[in-house]
């Protein structure tokens, strides 16, 4: 097959997202999430806060006085450090093979909007505005409360002072707080206004694809306090026997596991507990013990592994030893013959994860490559990390948001079981296009197509580029990664 | 994931020609396509069925009491419909159209929305541009039942009239008035949205929806690829290439492509073998969705018919019974490609000029959502190679 180089049709240039609002609105709180969301689904994205900045040039932080209109000294510095994080987000964008770059700060005045829009539009960058705007006291006291009083500018403080102080702090912007203007100033700007919390959304003009699922995901996440629960079916009689796949029933272990896990959602004392399955009878047996009604997602079934299906490892690398060990070098991209990679996988757990988003407690009863992929999404864990984290049988993970991240307890319900977890071989290296030999050309996507060359990991948080699941037009790029 | 609980009532909302009945009966189209049963509920139907011959504006005067009361009646006798539908026929969704204008009449419906145990979701279309509205006026109004006697001209003016007996009493969605109710407010053909208070999944991918589709003008180009070698064989699934005859077809495609003249055509394919050959010969660039790739018939891949129906007698059986629901063992059904096509059809939406090279049973689920043709019919829509089909929105359609 020849290798088909698809071009961009159109231009695709990449995005600065501009956070717009008032300290203690979620700005940063939606910059991370929307940050982690992105670069789950293959879009390398940067939150570049400038707060940050401010803390780096400015040692030690005083008082609320800092950010007093009329303090000149410190409005040269704060202009400073805007100006810097726009330099990196120029970087980034233009060098870095970044896409999407989250400009994290109150951006309350039009002066201020201004610089950024010129900026972007000397350097062919699009714009889209994401404003949080509140008024209700008890939401930004809060806020203040979960993420502020142990921001390290309030290291020394105690809570009290801490929150006067930053209350004051939020005074010095109102006076000159210009809100996003849709209906006449900002008519032309491409801009979300999310409005208390999400209870109302104002939209203009979205541009493209990536705007059009920026605008859906953050319509679809909400901050009421709930759980998630993740967890594999129990033990499977495949399981045992070390084969993967297939679509075999519980062992009399897994039987076990299943009236545990009946046990553990009782004391665990919920309300409204929703439970998904895949559609493969190992999870479905397990949710029958929990006498809860339960619900069938196809998305949620375990990785396809193509013409490997219930073999055993040793079976694979006697029949099959250079795909073994093509899938040892780069088992994030590796797609089994006939069957899925866990790029593929992400790509149809998108859905999932967007219902996960919009729903409160929820037990997620998967498989391991499936589980592997949503605790990436919520751990914010790379696509080089993503294969090798560790989903023992028998174990539930219990996530709960907690200030900017999620929190995770790892519980064993204890019911002996088989391991599973293959750790990342010491000798792998990276080869050469690991890829290429699939029977039908494999895509290394991004999401819109762009001339940068993909890179490798250079950033904790940012996953190597692959598809955008769901809507993904998938192209192979000019270059292929590891080169 | 469950879509509705309890039964879903948009109300759309707004002046006439701003798009109510476009976006109703495009809504109700996708929403059946994935699976949620919708029907809409016209009250100008209604209306058309009780008064036979429409005369002029002045029935919709706001001071004319006899038409007042018709209008009512026939808004009530759709509402009697839609709860017979929602509580007695299985409809998840209903979608009454109207112009609901006034807050009176939006209260009464939400009332009984709450009475017959639904949650209601209102729609409403703000518009202002005169181009807009004169453009809309062409397309569908024209052509309406109630002006099969009229000039064009005479149809315009009088239209124009009866847009203006609204226009006092119109009472758009509030911020501050109406901040309990959960709506979309589209204004501008899309330009921007007002969303309040979205309540549940089906509300988020009906707002999701809105807010991808357009009304620019495009065509969309769908065929399968060229025939391939399993095909000369009788052969389904699989992933083999070309066939002479196909790569002829293929470049008969190029040379049809040139001379349709499109601006900006997209093009996009599977990540199949045959359908990236045919792409190939178009030279321009194209783009790969694995969404794109055959219905996997299982343990059925690479059969032929005969096979399948020596090796495996009652699947075969069993398929015919109810194809768009049977799934080939550790493969497809038709219902999974749905749900797998349904970010193209999204992405679809958004676009303008494309050219969709995919195969047999993706094609016919694409088509059956253009052509708004129900589950039972899907399977069985025609496909043949080497045809495309071009696909132009016209009026309603």
């Amino acid at each position: 097959l020849p290798l088909i180089a698809c071009g961009p049709q159109l231009a695709n240039s990449p995005t600065v997202i501009v956070m717009v609002g008032l300290p203690a609105r979620g700005k940063t709180y939606t910059s991370k999430k929307l940050t982690r969301y992105l670069n789950w689904i293959g879009v390398p994205t940067k939150v570049f806060n400038v707060g940050e900045y401010r803390r780096e040039a400015v040692k030690h932080y005083s008082s609320y006085d800092f950010f007093r209109p009329d303090n000149e000294e410190a409005m040269k510095v704060r202009r400073q450090c805007a100006l810097a994080a726009l330099r990196d987000v120029k970087l980034y964008l233009a060098e870095e093979a970044g896409q999407i770059a989250v400009f994290d700060a109150t951006n309350t005045t039009r002066e201020r909007r201004g610089m950024i829009l010129n900026f972007a539009k000397e350097n062919g960058f699009k714009v889209f505005f994401i404003e949080s705007v509140c008024n209700d006291p008890t939401v930004v006291a809060t806020n203040v409360m979960e993420v502020k009083l142990s921001s390290p500018d309030y290291r020394d403080c105690n809570s009290t002072d801490a929150m006067e102080d930053f209350m004051k702090r939020i005074n010095c912007y109102q006076a000159s707080y210009q809100p996003l203007d849709p209906d006449d100033y900002d008519r032309e700007l491409s801009l979300i206004k999310v409005i208390d919390v999400g209870q109302r959304f104002l939209v203009n003009r979205v541009q493209d694809h990536i705007q059009s699922r920026i605008v859906y995901y953050l319509m679809n996440i909400h901050v009421q306090p709930r759980t998630i629960y993740l967890c594999r079916h129990g033990e499977s009689e495949f399981n045992l026997k070390g084969k993967i796949g297939g679509d075999s029933g519980l062992s009399n272990r897994g039987k076990k596991f299943a009236l545990a896990l009946n046990k553990f959602v009782e004391e665990q004392n919920l309300k409204d507990l929703k439970v998904w399955t895949s559609q493969l009878k190992r999870t479905i047996q397990t949710a029958e013990a929990l006498q809860l009604p339960y619900e069938q997602w196809k998305a949620l079934n375990e990785i396809d592994a193509g013409v490997c299906e219930e073999m055993t490892y040793e079976e694979i690398r006697e029949q099959h030893p250079e795909e073994f060990a093509l899938r040892d070098q780069d088992k994030y991209y590796y797609r089994y013959p006939s069957g899925e990679s866990y790029q593929d996988l992400v790509q149809r757990l998108e859905p999932v994860i967007m219902e996960l988003e919009r729903q409160e407690n929820v037990l997620v009863i998967c498989h391991q490559a499936v589980m592997r992929c949503l605790l990436a999404y919520f751990l914010d864990k790379s696509a080089d990390e993503m294969p090798y984290l560790k989903c023992p049988l028998h174990t539930v993970l219990k996530l709960t948001p907690v200030a900017y991240g999620c929190r995770v307890e790892s519980i064993s319900l204890n019911i002996e079981a088989v391991n599973t977890h293959r750790e990342r071989p010491e000798e792998a290296k990276k080869g050469p296009n690991p890829l290429m030999r699939r029977n039908s050309v494999t895509p290394l996507a991004s999401p819109e197509p762009t001339k940068k060359p993909r890179i490798n990991s250079f950033e904790e948080h940012v996953a190597v580029s692959s598809a955008l699941p769901g809507c993904v037009p998938q192209e192979v790029p000019t270059q292929l990664p590891g080169q | 994931v469950c879509m509705t609980n309890c039964p879903t009532l948009i109300v759309m909302v707004g002046l006439p020609a701003r798009g109510k009945t476009y976006i109703s009966k495009k809504l109700t189209r996708y929403l059946n396509w994935i699976g949620v049963p919708t029907k809409e509920f016209n009250v100008g139907q209604y209306r058309r069925d009780l008064v036979k011959k429409y005369k002029s504006f002045e029935f919709f005067l706001p001071d004319n009491e006899e038409g007042l009361k018709i209008r009512k009646q026939c808004a009530l006798a759709a509402l009697n419909d839609v709860r017979q539908y929602l509580s007695e026929e299985n409809g998840h969704v209903a979608v009454f159209d109207a112009t609901n204008t006034t807050r009176e009449r939006r209260e009464t419906i939400y009332k009984f929305g709450e009475e017959n145990g639904y949650k209601t979701f209102f729609v409403e279309s703000v518009c202002v541009d005169p181009e807009v509205i004169a453009a809309n006026i062409v397309q569908v109004k024209l052509g309406s039942p109630d002006y099969v006697d009229c000039s064009n001209d005479e149809a315009t003016e009088d239209f124009m009239k009866r847009i203006e007996c609204y226009k006092n009493s119109y009472e758009t969605l509030d911020e501050t008035l109406d901040k309990d109710l959960s709506y979309i407010k589209i204004m501008d053909v899309g330009r921007s949205y007002l969303v309040n208070r979205v309540m549940d999944h089906i509300q988020s991918r009906i707002v999701y929806y809105l807010m991808n589709i357009h009304v620019t003008p495009r065509s969309i180009y769908l065929c399968r690829h060229g025939e391939s070698e399993l095909n000369l064989k009788g052969r389904i699934g699989g992933d083999p290439g070309l066939s002479i005859r196909g790569k002829e077809f293929a470049k008969s495609l190029a040379q049809f492509i040139n001379e349709q003249n499109i601006k900006d055509l997209k093009v996009w394919t599977s990540q199949m073998k045959r359908t990236i050959q045919t792409a190939e010969a178009l030279g321009v660039p194209y783009e790969q969705w694995k969404v794109l790739n055959e219905i996997d018939a299982g343990v059925c891949e690479e059969m032929t018919y005969e096979e399948i129906q020596e090796n495996y007698p009652l699947e075969f059986a069993l398929r015919d019974q109810d194809k768009y629901r049977y799934r080939y063992p550790k493969g497809e059904s038709y219902e999974d490609l749905v749900q797998r096509l349904e970010p193209v059809i999204m992405e679809l939406e958004r676009q303008e000029n494309v050219l969709v090279i995919c195969h047999q049973a993706v094609m016919r689920c694409l088509l059956a959502y253009f052509l708004d043709k129900p589950a039972e019919q899907l399977p069985y829509l025609k496909c043949p190679l080497h045809t495309v089909l071009k696909l132009t929105p016209v009026a309603y359609g």
